[in-house]
């Protein structure tokens, strides 16, 4: 069953410019994305700097305000409600940001930040407040005196996990990690990593994992989305992804990733140029200017996606040339 | 002392117990603790480790680009760069080999160009300082290298600012700028890190392509395994301001000695079905802070082997007669083991 359930998102930012600051454009940052994240999934949202995946992450418990399209959260369309509406879904739906440095207060103590989000939703009476807050920092794996302190003086792993404590406070059902480890030296995002597995299946969370590394990706999610200049171009499980990859993006996300045994070592899969700024979309398939395989049709009409088996899904004329044409968008995004 | 790749031939670059400390509020600490290694021509050495185990301060320390204010390099450092030794040599020594014989490239190339002047400005200053070329050679000269490192339309290109240049197209530049003298070395100090995986692997494939074409020997600084696994003959592996293992980059990933190597190598995520899904092998703790340094291995809090000697005593940095060197008590395998301790070769 779908937990939540995405259709034909988009979000344009305006861009302003000369002397009367006047809208001279807009940037394409999210182009009508659609996918399903089923109850209890991991789904991995991949993609390179500017390629739209953390305003999709934010859009998904609306900190932004998608242009167009509709989230659906249990049934519920979450983008016609009023703020106030909209207050009860804050608590149930929670994200982590990829800076714990810049995504703490830093003049509130540990205990303040938390009970802050605690006291707001009611989340434990105010007498079981202190030991509710312990409990959490035990539990993301801090020592208990790690309440009093500001986030200054923790390690950046130590504020990651103040970061997921915060967002665990409010007892979420659903959880946006945006870049969770990024930021993070290896040995220290594999601890964080595991803490975030632990936690998934303690608490049965839905997570949408948002990850330049698809290594991180691979290996922690159940299915991946990939993105490029705010289109998904694919989306599989994750188990799939290195026999079944289809679209040339994801092929050259994988090949391009150094493998870590210097046996393996093989001819990096080299893609000409850069992506082009979303300010100045191509027409046609956006990939178009990097693509290894375009041909004529690609450079006129945007490729549809298709849904080549249930749960894989390409939107790539080359590559889903051996399927006949696209049958009609399926109801459920697997 | 450490030899591999060309056993025979000269080491270009010889660092002997390299020491670094810095003044802090808190006191003087130890960046760099008595680091040995060499570089041969036409190698690429990598030097990994985690976020504050003193890889960076090496090349700075090598590069004297540390700020004088607050740091100094041990007066028994050697850094031995044809004949030279760097640790001790003048301002304006440096200035020649700087840019010039030994060349750098960092992180952050949105950083290091400077924002104000034009990109074949910026390569042109360099060709200036140490060649005798004229102003219409060096201007030619610029559009070769930007032609070199596959920037499109060079003619172009040298005339725009760096604001005007994507991230990739900027850390070309950079590497245009390193490599328009023929160094015989490029430092390249966290060079992808900012950067995406499509255009690290595009620059990774051209630093490859040119250290064959210029023979450029390469000391690559990373935090990233696959990058050291895919480009490394060799590695040294640095932990709280020590080397604690080194040796061919076969060695490190297939045969790793020092548990802390063995433990970093573990607990990268693993492509695959056996692995999808399963925790991940961590390291305990965190890396000990460098004004608190403990009596013995600076690895033990964290080891899964320690014993009681490792608690009270720091082990030497041993040598292997196959040119592996590691600081640990109990290696993971017992290799046949020379009994000379490092750097015994220059007095202390």
């Amino acid at each position: 069953m779908s937990l939540l359930e995405v259709r034909h998102l988009v979000k344009h930012f305006p861009v302003r410019g000369g002397v009367l600051n006047r809208v001279v454009g807009h940037v394409h940052a999210v182009n009508d994305v659609s996918f399903d994240v089923r109850k209890g999934e991991t789904l991995g949202i991949v993609g390179e700097s500017g390629c739209g995946k953390s305003t999709l992450g934010k859009m998904l418990i609306r900190l932004i305000e998608p242009t167009s399209g509709t989230i659906t959260y249990e049934g519920q369309d979450i983008t016609a409600l009023s703020h106030s509406q909209m207050m009860p879904l804050r608590r149930t739906m929670q994200i982590i940001f990829q800076d714990p440095y810049s995504s703490l207060n830093p003049r509130l103590t540990v205990r303040s930040l938390l009970k802050e989000a605690i006291a707001f939703h009611r989340i434990v009476a105010r007498n079981e407040m202190d030991d509710y807050i312990t409990e959490l920092i035990r539990r993301v794996g801090l020592r208990a005196d790690a309440a009093d302190k500001f986030p200054h003086e923790f390690s950046g792993g130590q504020r990651q996990r103040i970061g997921i404590a915060r967002a665990l406070a409010t007892k979420p059902e659903f959880i946006v990690a945006d870049e969770p480890v990024s930021a993070l030296d290896v040995s220290i995002q594999a601890q964080v990593l595991n803490l975030l597995m632990d936690l998934k299946d303690e608490f049965g969370l839905t997570l949408v994992f948002i990850s330049h590394d698809l290594k991180v990706i691979q290996h922690f999610c159940d299915r991946v989305m990939v993105m490029y200049l705010g289109h998904a171009v694919e989306t599989l499980p994750c188990l799939e992804l290195d026999e079944q990859v289809r679209h040339p993006y994801s092929k050259a996300l994988l090949g391009a990733n150094p493998i870590d045994d210097p046996d393996q070592r093989r001819p990096l899969t080299i893609l000409q140029g850069d992506v082009p700024s979303p300010f100045h979309m191509p027409a046609g398939c956006p990939f178009i200017g990097r693509c290894p395989d375009v041909i004529d049709r690609c450079r006129a009409e945007m490729p549809p996606i298709v849904e080549r088996e249930p749960g894989h899904r390409v939107a790539c004329w080359v590559a889903n040339e051996d399927v006949a044409e696209p049958a009609a968008p399926a109801k459920s995004l697997g | 002392m450490i030899q591999a790749g060309q056993p025979h031939s000269e080491p270009i670059l010889s660092v002997r117990h390299l020491t670094t400390r810095f003044r802090t509020d808190l006191g003087l600490v130890t960046a760099v603790d008595d680091v040995s290694f060499d570089i041969h021509a036409g190698e690429t050495v990598g030097i990994v480790g985690e976020s504050g185990c003193g890889k960076t301060v090496t090349s700075k320390s090598i590069m004297r680009l540390l700020p004088e204010r607050v740091s100094r390099i041990d007066p028994a450092s050697k850094i031995m760069f044809r004949g030279m030794n760097l640790a001790t040599a003048s301002e304006s020594r440096m200035r020649s080999v700087r840019g010039d014989q030994i060349a750098m490239i960092f992180q952050e190339p949105m950083t290091s160009l400077n924002p104000v002047f034009r990109i074949g400005w910026q390569i042109e200053e360099a060709l200036k300082y140490h060649t005798d070329l004229n102003r219409a050679q060096r201007r030619q000269r610029s559009i070769e290298m930007l032609r070199l490192v596959e920037i499109p339309n060079p003619e172009r290109r040298i005339s725009e600012y760096p604001h005007q240049l994507s991230g990739g197209m900027r850390q070309r530049v950079m590497i245009a700028i390193a490599l328009c003298c023929e160094p015989d070395i490029l430092i390249a100090d966290e060079p992808t890190t900012a950067l995406d995986v499509t255009i690290q692997a595009q620059i990774l494939n051209l630093m490859e392509g040119l250290k064959r074409k210029l023979n450029t020997a390469i000391m690559l600084i990373t935090h990233n395994l696959g990058v050291v696994a895919q480009v490394c003959d060799r590695v040294l592996v640095m932990y709280a301001g020590r080397v604690i293992e080194s040796g061919t980059v076969h060695d490190i990933f297939h045969r790793p000695q020092h548990p802390y190597t063995q433990a970093l190598l573990e607990s990268i995520p693993k492509r695959g079905r056996r692995e999808h899904g399963k925790r991940l092998p961590t390291i305990p703790g965190i890396v000990p802070s460098l004004h608190h340094l403990p009596a013995g291995c600076r690895f033990a809090e964290r080891c899964r082997f320690r014993q009681d000697q490792c608690v009270d005593h720091e082990p030497e940095l041993l040598e292997t007669s196959d040119g592996r060197a590691y600081r640990c008590f109990f290696p993971i395998t017992q290799a046949p083991m020379a009994p000379t301790i490092g750097g015994s070769d220059v007095p202390a």
